[in-house]
């Protein structure tokens, strides 16, 4: 999980997106309908964007073990993920979020029962610049400073500076999350200043001293010396928790979400492959090498 | 009789070519109306009139283009006069006063400024100006509208450099002579008659460059802090119109509120580049005619 790994791993991810792409151009529905489950030799995930870069690194892999099927990774959002496997349009919906009550509905509507698997879990980095004498935030302090109740760091127990409150832009998966985990769905500030990419917020926090962003937890551990990841407390009373792949596997770190694969009912032949796969002692690997922690 | 056949399909060909650019700007302008139009009436054009810009929000979206709007201007303004005197002062020595071997020199120096990627120059404003002008003007940040209106400025500069070049070494030499003949000195004439006559290829100049500030995306995008706040302070963080767009587009869902509004901020920034260009013609030809 360092820097190089991860420019390596998105260089794959864009030719294995461009392959993903062409596939799904050119396999095309026809020969679905041919084969009964077992013998599927096309598999699609459609779903979540944060997990793109995930799915299609598995992807790849699992098609260079097994060369005779063809597994097509898009995008497109995790609602769009669900949509599409409650209208059986995709075998395998990847979701960085829960199904929601609303389409639980809509499926058992449709006969459709969906199968939640835990893939994998993504920790949010709450990251401040190394000469900050803050080492940890309640989660009520990080919603103050978010949403611009908290405008000076001596709010919060810190010297009497502005903070400079940073996050990503609103495209992002993990502002939303972030939005609705610590926000509590608030509105961020409107000074916050929304950085395009998680490499610019390290960029800045390293450099400017009373800046305050969050970023994924791969990426806070890879910039290891330039920024200090904060402890978070769930409560006032509760002890401190640092992210870590420990305390985010553990569930003791609360800024984290797990990410989900749905599939329709149990899997069975080529589907289960590529699911043991994922979850297997290599696809975990991966896991590790795309900045998101393990589930086993 | 084959010769005029070919004529006439060699006419036809380069009449097809001239007349697709505009075929091509229209289709845009119809685009951009198409995709921004159903906004007029779901929410209203008044809600673009609101001073914030939230898109993605669990309270309520909102999508006033006011903050955007000003960001551009602030940038645009600062990046604007930094560009003039720069740009002028390089192009009056490169023509005017250079020696032949410095002119050598320069010209290729100012043509690799201006063929340098945006990110590239982006980066290095993140890292080495930005840091910069948070030292030199003790703020909590670098990240400004003045950052973001020095890089503009710094990749406008070779635009306006080249094109007002061209613009004085095209005054006719008489000119020059009458005015050194009546006993001017060199910088007078280069003052006084050089440059009011090339007046109208500067200001083109000029005009072109802003075009270039207004439109560039990344590198804004990189070392403004895109808040979208309204202000007027260089040293506040600004969100410019293409910096959003940029950001917000690629995964907006098609056909939502957001998509239509961002098309709107597009069709705004069609319109200031259009009325731009309108303008620029206009001093040009007012100062042809003189």
């Amino acid at each position: 999980m360092n820097v190089k790994n991860r420019k390596y791993v998105k260089k794959i991810t864009l030719t294995s997106l461009l392959v993903a792409v062409t596939l799904t151009a050119t396999s095309g529905c026809a020969r679905r309908g041919d084969l009964t489950e077992g013998e599927k030799r096309f598999i699609t995930v459609k779903g979540s964007d944060t997990m793109v870069h995930l799915v299609s690194n598995w992807a790849e892999n699992f098609m260079q073990k097994n060369p005779d099927i063809e597994v097509s990774v898009t995008g497109g959002g995790s609602g769009t993920g669900i949509a599409a496997l409650l209208n059986g349009t995709t075998d395998i919906c990847a979701a960085s979020r829960k199904i929601k009550n609303k389409e639980l509905m809509l499926a058992i509507e449709k006969n459709i029962h969906p199968n939640e698997i835990v893939v994998a879990k993504d920790g949010i980095a709450v990251v401040v610049n190394p000469q900050n004498p803050i080492n940890d935030l309640t989660l009520e302090q990080l919603a103050n400073i978010f949403t611009g109740k908290s405008t000076r760091w001596s709010d919060v127990g810190g010297p009497n500076e502005d903070i400079m409150v940073l996050s990503r832009e609103s495209s992002s998966g993990t502002y939303v999350f972030f939005q609705e985990m610590v926000l509590k769905k608030q509105d961020y500030m409107a000074d916050a200043m929304l950085m395009p990419a998680t490499s610019t917020i390290i960029q800045s926090v390293s450099t400017d001293r009373w800046a305050i962003g969050y970023v994924g937890l791969g990426y806070a551990l890879a910039a290891k010396d330039k920024v200090k990841i904060l402890a978070v407390k769930a409560d006032e009373n509760l002890p401190a928790t640092v992210p870590s792949e420990q305390t985010v596997k553990s569930g003791q770190y609360i800024i984290a979400r797990p990410l989900y694969l749905y599939l329709n009912g149990q899997p069975k032949g080529t589907l289960k492959e590529f699911i043991d796969f994922c979850l297997s002692d290599e696809g975990q690997a991966i896991v590790q090498k795309t900045g998101y922690v393990t589930v086993k | 009789m084959k010769a005029a056949w070919k004529e006439k399909a060699v006419k036809l060909l380069l009449l097809s070519t001239a007349s697709t650019t505009i075929l091509i700007v229209i289709s845009i302008f119809v685009f951009l109306g198409k995709e921004a139009g159903p906004f007029v009436f779901e929410p209203g054009l008044k809600e673009l009139l609101s001073t914030r810009w939230v898109p993605v929000s669990f309270q309520k979206e909102s999508f006033g283009i006011l903050p955007l709007i000003t960001g551009s201007l602030l940038v645009t303004l600062f990046a604007t006069v930094l560009m003039v005197p720069f740009g002028i002062g390089a192009s009056v020595y490169i023509s005017e006063l250079a020696k032949p071997l410095e002119r050598e020199f320069l010209k290729p120096f100012i043509e690799i400024l201006a063929g340098i990627p945006s990110v590239v120059i982006g980066f290095f404003g993140l890292v080495v100006l930005v840091p910069l002008i948070k030292a030199c003007f003790r703020l909590s940040t670098g990240l400004t509208a003045l950052a973001g209106a020095i890089l503009l400025a710094l990749m406008a500069i070779p635009t306006v450099i080249s094109i007002s070049e061209d613009a004085i070494r095209s005054v006719p030499t008489s000119y020059k002579e009458a005015s050194l003949a009546l006993g001017a000195s060199k910088l007078q004439t280069i003052w006084k008659v050089t440059v009011p006559a090339a007046l109208p290829g500067i200001i083109a100049a000029i005009m072109l460059g802003i075009g270039r500030v207004i439109g560039e995306t990344m590198a804004v995008m990189m070392v403004t802090g895109n808040a979208a706040v309204i202000t007027a302070w260089p040293f506040d963080s600004v969100r410019t119109m293409t910096a959003t767009i940029a950001a917000e587009m690629g995964e907006v869902a098609f056909g939502s509120v957001h998509y239509r509004a961002l098309f709107c901020v597009g069709s705004v920034l069609l319109l200031a580049t259009f009325g731009l260009n309108i303008v620029a013609q206009k001093v040009l030809k007012k100062h042809r005619v003189k």
